[in-house]
């Protein structure tokens, strides 16, 4: 039967398949199927960048124009992961470059990238098109200038969220005279000032712009000339949104914001002053996305802004935006779809803001569209957390950081077991979820009763045994990572569970109760995960096997151990008793 | 306790030498959520608490600089320090270090207690002063207001304990 189609036929069938599940089906089928997809697959996903190595991924994907690839993991966000631990992207980028040549696009995210590294992407593939370096680390501004000066077909430059080291903002006039392609940059981390004329230059040539976002550092003043360059923007991070208050600057940015008529992005907003804040008015009724998680203005201001913005399906704030601004965004934006709310005074030990669990409540009872939530507040109950869960069945993406540790339900004093309970019991379709406050094995046994396409789960100072963990673990059918910090788990629910671990991508934990001597076995009885005990007090066999370790890092892999770790690391082989980096 | 906003300018007219007089440290600690295991020889700083991405906490006020002054009793002009600048206490120490030509902050920590002439504080956002390295290094960036580098014979209260810097100086490196 396989042979009654020509390859080419297959080989055209399989081209229309986008989803990595389902080339990764397509491959099972026979092994001739199994020849051609790996022939035609253009565009290869790797979450962990450990999981896998160069040498296995070209030698099966020969053909390969995208590379999409993540190393540190999510905790290394809040510095639980010390300097050095990993993700270095040069040796892909090494191999790349020899088997790859017609490579396009690099989308890394967490990893180490040096500006040897984009040297070597400028220098070898010759069609490349994009780079979107996510919270990546380890490059200068110089490495930018050899992207900028080499990639002739550039169309995406986007450095979201990364920390470069700012040398000189000269690298944006390494963009030659001819470079055209541009569709997408976003420098919104980069300090410097780069040379307006020169991107004002870039924008104008560049008609396929739809996305620009600019640093702090670019004047409001100026931002009407790149606007008026660029009228077919659809997204927009301004730089610093404060000039002094002059009435032509104002009616400048009015008259270059009512140009833009495409847009549906804004992003950017430092410093706001916000008498300029009407001038964006005239976009406001497109507008589907607005990022003013930089905007410290107050509440009044914020509702004023995004009451205009009826057609918002995305918001991200900081918390001056208080109760009555959520209540008022409830009233206006009937398709929001995601609310991010970020704290403003995180390590403030008492309320700044008159934020509490009722903003979010509002938003749960006025948005019935609304799917992802990320909220920082200081007070929670177990009637809040349900009423949110009655509201929104439909709920996909779930993360509460009640500011204080442990903090229990404000009205009863009891554990938020309850109002979590809920949330995994209505919504039935959630993906990812984030608990605090205070929590007991209940919640676990919640979790892994009713959260059954969980893929992600956050925990922090919660639970009280390891009947916790135990509960996730065999419960949750399609868990795929798990991080955990400040929690009494330990040896007993890991071991238990360690075939599970296979089923997943990772598994962090840290601060928890994990001996050495548990990490040692899960080592040897599970030889296709690496299980790295991550520990800055020194080799962990200079204390008693029974001491816990510091960090846990575990994740199923088909590579040969990590060649590149660091003193503070140790991999726990099968072979040996004990490896030293 | 009087607390002053972020951004709020303290314009202090003395007589005198700058940083002068005694100050009252209070040794008491704060609340860094490290209460949580009661003290004791395997107390965890709580790091990356509550859950904010560095990225954002450093670009959200400050443009990512985050000035601070810094007066040494006895020198006649304070000088600025951005707290950015540096990955953790050590690094900070030197920078102070060279700033007022004054080595031995750090050093001398390390090598006896109670030998240095010098002892860093801070005042933090509640308006009281702190010694140098109790809480994370994130922490301290968020609620430093001003450095001051004080004499040790100007310090009242209770015993000010080298031991805690050199807690935190050795964990980093």
């Amino acid at each position: 039967m396989a042979y009654s189609f020509p390859e080419e036929v297959l080989e055209h069938v399989f081209s229309f398949l986008s989803s990595d599940r389902d080339r990764n089906a397509v491959s099972l089928v026979c092994k001739s199927w199994y020849e051609i997809e790996r022939w035609c697959r253009r565009r290869v996903f790797i979450g962990n960048c450990y999981a896998v190595s160069p040498d296995i991924v070209i030698r099966r994907f020969p053909e390969v124009r995208a590379l999409e690839m993540k190393g540190k993991p999510h905790f290394a966000d809040f510095n639980l992961v010390p300097e050095g631990w990993g993700a270095y992207v040069h040796p892909w980028i090494r191999a790349m470059s020899e088997a790859y040549p017609l490579l396009e696009e690099i989308k890394l995210k967490r990893m180490v990238v040096t500006d040897e590294s984009l040297e070597l992407i400028a220098r070898s593939f010759k069609n490349f098109k994009v780079l979107v370096l996510s919270s990546c680390e380890g490059f200068t501004t110089d490495g930018l200038a050899s992207i900028a000066a080499n990639c002739r077909n550039l169309r995406e430059l986007d450095l979201r969220e990364s920390e470069v080291e700012d040398l000189s903002g000269h690298w944006l006039s390494h963009f030659p005279d001819n470079c055209t392609s541009l569709v997408s940059l976003n420098m919104s981390c980069l300090g410097s000032e780069v040379s307006f004329s020169a991107l004002e230059r870039l924008v104008a040539r560049c008609p396929n712009l739809r996305t620009l976002r600019l640093n702090r550092a670019v004047p409001l003043e100026k931002l009407p000339n790149l606007l008026h360059r660029a009228p077919q923007l659809v997204e927009l991070g301004t730089g610093a949104y404060s000039a002094d208050i002059r009435s032509d600057i104002f009616s400048n940015l009015a008259e270059a914001f009512s140009v833009c008529k495409q847009l549906k992005g804004l992003s950017g907003f430092w410093d706001v002053v916000p008498a300029f804040l009407p001038a964006m008015y005239s976009v406001c009724s497109g507008i589907t996305s607005l990022n003013l998680s930089y905007a410290t203005i107050q509440s009044p201001d914020l509702v004023k802004l995004v009451s205009q913005c009826r057609n918002l399906q995305r918001l991200w704030v900081l918390d001056y935006i208080e109760d009555s601004g959520l209540e008022a965004l409830a009233a206006s934006c009937k398709d929001l779809q995601e609310l991010r709310v970020f704290p403003s005074d995180p390590f403030g030990a008492e309320p700044n803001v008159a934020l509490t669990e009722q903003g979010l409540v509002s938003v749960s009872e006025g948005c019935p569209k609304l799917q992802s939530v990320l909220y920082f507040c200081r007070q929670m109950s177990n009637a809040a957390l349900v009423t949110i869960a009655r509201n929104r069945p439909e709920m996909i993406r779930f993360r509460l950081c009640i500011i204080e540790p442990q903090a229990p339900d404000y009205l009863t004093l009891e554990p938020l077991d309850t109002g979590f309970g809920a949330i995994v019991e209505n919504c039935k379709e959630l993906r990812r979820l984030s608990m605090t406050g205070l929590l007991t094995d209940k919640v676990f046994e919640y979790i892994g009763n009713h959260a059954k396409k969980l893929e992600m789960l956050s925990i922090a100072f919660a639970g009280d045994s390891d009947l916790g963990l135990h509960h996730v673990l065999s419960g949750c059918k399609s868990l795929r990572k798990l991080e955990i910090r400040d929690c009494p788990f330990g040896d007993k629910a890991l071991l238990a569970n360690a075939a599970k671990l296979e089923t997943m991508r990772s598994l962090w934990m840290s601060s928890c109760s994990v001996s050495f001597g548990a990490c040692k076995l899960l080592g040897q009885k599970m030889p296709r995960l690496n299980v790295e005990v991550i520990d800055e007090r020194g080799p962990p066999d200079s204390r008693p096997e029974s001491c816990p370790v510091e960090k846990l890092y575990v994740y199923r892999t088909v590579a040969e151990r990590r060649a590149d770790m660091p003193g503070f690391v140790w991999m726990m082989d099968g072979d040996k008793a004990l490896a030293f980096s | 306790m009087e607390k002053n906003g972020v951004g709020s300018l303290e314009t202090e007219l003395r007589l005198g030498l700058p940083g002068g007089g005694e100050v009252e440290i209070k040794n008491e600690k704060k609340r860094d959520f490290s209460d949580f295991y009661g003290g004791g020889e395997n107390r965890n700083q709580v790091v990356g608490w509550p859950p904010v991405a560095a990225y954002r906490r450093k670009n959200v006020f400050t443009g990512g600089k985050m000035y601070v002054k810094v007066s040494m009793d006895g020198a006649p002009f304070l000088r600025k320090v951005d707290l950015s600048m540096h990955k953790g206490y050590s690094e900070l120490v030197k920078a102070l270090e060279e700033l007022f030509g004054c080595y031995g902050i750090g050093e001398a920590l390390k090598d006896e207690e109670e030998k240095c002439e010098y002892v860093p504080i801070y005042e933090d956002k509640d308006g009281d002063w702190m010694l140098l390295g109790d809480v994370p290094w994130q922490m301290f960036t968020e609620s430093c207001k001003r450095l001051r580098i004080m004499k040790r014979a100007d310090a009242s209260g209770v015993g000010v304990h080298a031991k805690d810097l050199l807690k935190a100086l050795s964990k980093e490196e």
